[in-house]
């Protein structure tokens, strides 16, 4: 009970450290900041959602940027033809990348390991084909979006700040709906088909069932995430769909630290962080950044996460 | 345009002889990509299947055997000399990679084992540009493979394609030999279905992981010289012939060295009769232009659609490993 | 022509607080990792001569350039620009290899009033409906050269030609502008996938097909493979290899013989017969000891340009209107002779037919054999609203 108060409290300091970002920013005259930390918490989504099947279910899958790219293609294509509401923008987003997780989800599960893992990959590469080929929407030059999804005064998505802040909102909504998800009886069966999948089926849980939801709503969310990026660039190309993507989406979650909740986040905020830094430093930044993704492997079981919470007792 | 048709025909007969060798062309156009896949697959199967390791630098090491070859052939004149320089410096580069790392890998799971591998990516495609430039190398066949032999009428096919097709072969022989019928290739079957049980017979399992792990890094680099005179020698070449080479040992079975044979010939005669037939099938049935759009996006996919159908219908592969 | 609206009124806000200019900074976006890092390296050497030529000074200012890598990746890039207007207050933008980069940077930057000259990218969009004051092209309009190259098959009243490009916005758009001035037979048009490594199978289609002449798009990687396997397949002594954006002095070092005496078309090339190039190049290749490619020559004239326009306004980068109108009349030492702009800020130009040869130390260059087009203007400038 104890480890789960100092969880929610550190989730508590970080969402409260995000939400200074733009005042700290206008305060030092560094408005960039506000950008790129909503780049960081949109990735932090994408991150989430996959850590949810990933850290929680075990599953790897390899082709999760297809589910962002799905989303803010959503997005992209309802402006094209004219609708500008914010409501359909993002239920148009979850629900896509839900049906197309769906679909995915019933041919990928029925593999395991490595096969799983591969399958993923190839049904990312056929949306990623896929959106090259889509010629109407600008095909591999992408789509730009000429106004942000439009809630009818509510919120004005087009000021930085508020996107924002309405970003920062979807990532504590999400957190808070992770943190329950995760205890309950459905997180706690997800994490027992994890450790021991033959016991769980003898045990008589329809566990591809399971496990198919799980795929779905970690799509889902991941789908909330492209809308959100969508609104953010007002630019899509079939390049955020690509398999290297997905690959820097599920390094963020083992950098942060698998089966954690804000593993992921910080995950993200890391890499992205490292990103910005060391590319304008050095034309060879990635010969740095290499390494240092294999120190964090080598020297540390659990990602970041692992490092900061230190030695700890087990089940402290 | 229809590509089996000729316009030039004088008779029927002719003109489907014609049709006929071109068919056979593409299908040994596949063939042949299949085997340049195979003799990828080939190491990456064997470190899969023997110590049950992701290696995402497997495409790294490729990259390493046709920069060095590009490199020693170019300064010296002699392929077969950049050859060999291309293969030490592989098993080298392999040999430090398993000491330093990939033995703290093998106890880790598949997850740690993508991501230090990836990091190993980024690491190798800015080595190579810090020591041998952006430029891409230049690398052309060696003149004792140049030139071209009839062996279709009509269809003159390049000689080094055809060596490709041979080193593959005799590579994919010579696999089949040292794991069915010698020593080491026994104890490498025994190491992968019990690790524990070999060490506790007195075999250095250490050892003999680390000469597996160089026989892949040398395959991976014989893969890139074989490579270098037709692709381009350049940071990155290995990213895209590795997802090629993981649809491949997912199809053939993950471990298994003829499952990833069969693979490789099955992607490659599937993607170069779906470039070649694909767009002109799918004109019979839809308009032209729709045809024109649909037909490279549906070829660009199908060796992905191809590893998806098989695995829902067969989750293992075509040829599961036994026994675990 | 809300859009310009926007543009102009915040060019007029942004140039309320005029602090003086004592640094001037011009931001480079460009991809400088992975393998289309060496365009990316010609560009950047490129803009470092020009400034070092001049002293380190823009307009008689002293300057520097921001490089940023956009990974070849549209979000990347926007992010890379983004950074570069607000935290480092670029005075000018510059730089972009890909269409689909600059598209995707391009509403942040013009809104921003910042002027944005693309030392490669032209999309045929920026072109059209969405140009703007701020935006001016320092290279040319996409279709232009693949126009050039179908201005010239036409005049040799080539038929039967077989097309080939990769399947992405920038293949397809190549292959109507060809066809926009080549009216002769067209044996096939076919699309391969972005990335290919082997084109043995359309090698084999061509054979079958038999057709008069071979016009291929293929950039970066994809060129240097098909010309090579094209070569080694014995069909390039058959039937005559045309290219675009295929062959150029960032691809011929890797290609080496393969692309001998194959055609491409260009605006300029190392050989161009004017003073200023000819220093550009002597220049170039004394400081790198490779020949600069069009990449190169692109920044080199952007860079001049910036120069030349913020010396006509002594200075006062905040005084966008006078080095909008300074850049306008483009009256700048131009590496291609004469330049002039047209009504959409995209040049006019001249487009030479070249032809891969060796030069006098055994390395292969582009030649020019002759001019295809003189003072070529691109075909969207009448769907721009500015006059």
């Amino acid at each position: 009970m104890r480890a789960i108060d100092a969880r929610g409290i550190a989730a508590l300091v970080c969402l409260t450290a995000l939400a200074l970002v733009p005042v700290i920013a206008a305060a030092a005259d560094a408005p960039f900041y506000v950008g790129l930390f909503a780049r960081v918490m949109i990735f932090a989504i994408a991150a989430l959602s996959l850590d949810l099947i990933l850290g929680y279910g075990g599953l790897v899958s390899f082709g999760h940027a297809a589910y962002l790219g799905i989303g803010a293609y959503a997005v992209a294509i309802l402006s094209f033809h004219g609708v500008t509401n914010g409501f359909v923008h993002f239920a148009a987003a979850l629900a896509a990348a839900a049906v197309a997780a769906l679909v995915i989800g019933i041919v990928s599960l029925r593999t395991s390991g490595v096969y799983f893992i591969m399958i993923t990959l190839a049904f990312g590469q056929m949306v990623y084909y896929l959106g090259i080929s889509l010629n109407q929407y600008g095909g591999d030059d992408g789509l730009s979006i000429g106004r942000p999804s439009d809630f009818g005064g509510l919120v004005d998505l087009a000021d930085p700040t508020i996107l924002y802040y309405f970003v920062l909102a979807c990532l504590a909504l999400f957190l808070c709906l992770g943190g329950r998800a995760v205890r309950s009886r459905f997180g706690v069966l997800l994490q027992g088909v994890r450790s021991n999948e033959r016991r769980m089926v003898a045990l008589g849980f329809p566990v591809f069932r399971y496990k198919l939801a799980a795929f779905v709503i970690a799509g889902a969310v991941c789908g909330v995430a492209g809308a959100l990026f969508a609104n953010l660039t007002l630019f899509v190309s079939p390049g955020i769909m690509h398999w290297t993507r997905s690959g820097e989406i599920m390094m963020m979650v083992i950098l942060g630290g698998i089966g954690t909740l804000l593993g992921p986040v910080l995950g993200a905020a890391v890499y992205l962080l490292l990103e910005s830094v060391l590319s304008r430093w050095s034309e060879h930044w990635q010969a740095i950044l290499g390494p240092l993704l294999i120190i964090v492997v080598l020297f540390s079981k659990s990602g970041l996460m692992g490092l900061i919470r230190a030695p700890r007792p087990p089940h402290g | 345009m229809d590509p089996g048709l000729r316009r030039d025909d004088n008779g029927v007969a002719a003109g489907r002889a014609i049709a006929m060798i071109y068919v056979i062309e593409q299908v040994l156009n596949g063939a042949q990509f299949g085997v340049m896949l195979f003799l990828m697959a080939a190491g990456l199967t064997l470190i899969f299947g023997i110590m049950n390791v992701i290696n995402l630098a497997h495409g790294s090491l490729y990259m390493v055997g046709a920069y060095v070859a590009a490199a020693v052939f170019g300064a010296t004149g002699s392929f077969l000399i950049g050859l060999a320089a291309a293969l030490a410096a592989a098993i080298v580069v392999g040999i430090a990679l398993e000491v330093t790392l990939f033995r703290t890998l093998y106890a880790r799971d598949h997850l740690d084992q993508v991501l230090a591998t990836f990091g190993l990516i980024l690491f190798f495609n800015e080595i190579v540009r810090i020591l041998f430039g952006a430029t891409a190398l230049y690398m052309r066949v060696p003149d004792f493979l140049n030139g071209r032999v009839e062996i279709l009428p009509g269809a003159p096919y390049p000689t080094y394609r055809l060596a490709i097709i041979a080193v593959g072969l005799a590579v994919a022989l010579l696999l089949y030999l040292l794991i069915a019928r010698t020593r080491i290739g026994m104890l490498i079957r025994a190491g992968a279905s019990n690790r524990v049980m070999l060490g506790a017979l007195g075999v250095n399992v250490t050892l003999l992981y680390t000469a597996v792990f160089a026989l892949g890094a040398a395959l991976a680099a014989l893969a890139g010289v074989m490579a270098g005179p037709i692709f381009t020698v350049e940071s990155g070449m290995g990213e895209s012939v590795l997802i090629s080479a993981f649809v491949v040992i997912v199809i053939g079975g993950i471990g298994s060295i003829r499952g990833a044979f069969v693979a490789a010939l099955l992607v490659g005669i599937v993607d170069a009769t779906g470039r070649a037939y694909l767009r002109p099938l799918l004109a019979l049935f839809t308009s032209r232009a729709a045809a024109d759009s649909a037909g490279p996006a549906l070829a660009s996919m199908l060796i992905y659609i191809l590893m998806a159908a098989v695995l829902f219908v067969r989750p293992q592969g075509l040829f599961p490993p036994r026994g675990r | 022509m809300k859009r310009q609206l926007i543009a102009a009124a915040a060019a007029i806000l942004l140039s309320l607080p005029a602090q003086a200019a004592d640094n001037i900074k011009i931001g480079f976006v460009t991809t400088l990792s992975g393998p289309a890092g060496i365009i990316g390296k010609h560009m950047k050497d490129a803009s470092d001569l020009a400034l070092a030529m001049l002293g380190g000074k823009i307009g008689g200012v002293p300057a520097q350039i921001v490089y940023g890598d956009d990974q070849f990746k549209p979000d990347v890039g926007r992010q890379v620009a983004d950074e570069m207007l607000k935290r480092d207050k670029v005075d000018f933008m510059t730089g972009f290899i890909w269409s689909n980069v600059l598209l995707a940077a391009y509403q942040p930057i013009i809104q921003s009033g910042t002027i944005l000259i693309s030392a490669n990218a032209g999309p045929h969009q920026l072109a059209g409906a969405q140009c703007a004051p701020n935006f001016f092209s320092a290279s040319w309009q996409n279709d232009q050269t693949p126009e050039a190259m179908g201005k010239h098959m036409q005049d040799q009243k080539m038929d039967d030609v077989y097309m080939i490009a990769p399947d992405y916005a920038a293949g397809r758009d190549m292959m109507t502008g060809f066809k926009r001035y080549f009216k002769g037979k067209v044996a096939a048009e076919i699309y391969t996938k972005f990335g290919q490594s082997d084109y043995q199978v359309e090698i084999s289609q061509i054979r079958d097909a038999n057709p008069k002449a071979v016009f291929v798009f293929l950039p970066g990687g994809m060129g240097i493979q098909f010309v090579k396997q094209y070569a080694q397949s014995g069909l390039r002594e058959k039937i005559p290899l045309y290219s675009a954006f295929t062959a150029d002095e960032t691809t011929l070092p890797a290609i080496g013989e393969a692309a001998d005496g194959n055609y491409e078309v260009g605006f300029w090339s190392p050989d161009l017969d004017n003073p200023r190039n000819k220093e550009f190049v002597a220049a170039f290749r004394a400081k790198y000891n490779y020949y600069p490619s069009f990449y190169a020559a692109q920044s080199f004239d952007a860079i001049t340009m910036i120069d030349r326009a913020v010396a006509a306004v002594k200075g006062d980068v905040a005084n966008k209107e006078g080095l909008i109108a300074a850049l306008t009349k483009a009256d700048f030492p131009s590496v291609r002779g004469k330049f002039k702009y047209n009504t959409n800020h995209f040049p006019i130009q001249n487009f030479y037919l070249l032809r891969i040869g060796k030069d006098s130390d055994g390395t292969y260059v582009r030649k020019i054999q002759k001019t295809v087009f003189a003072d070529h203007a691109d075909s969207y400038a009448g769907d721009c609203k500015m006059k």
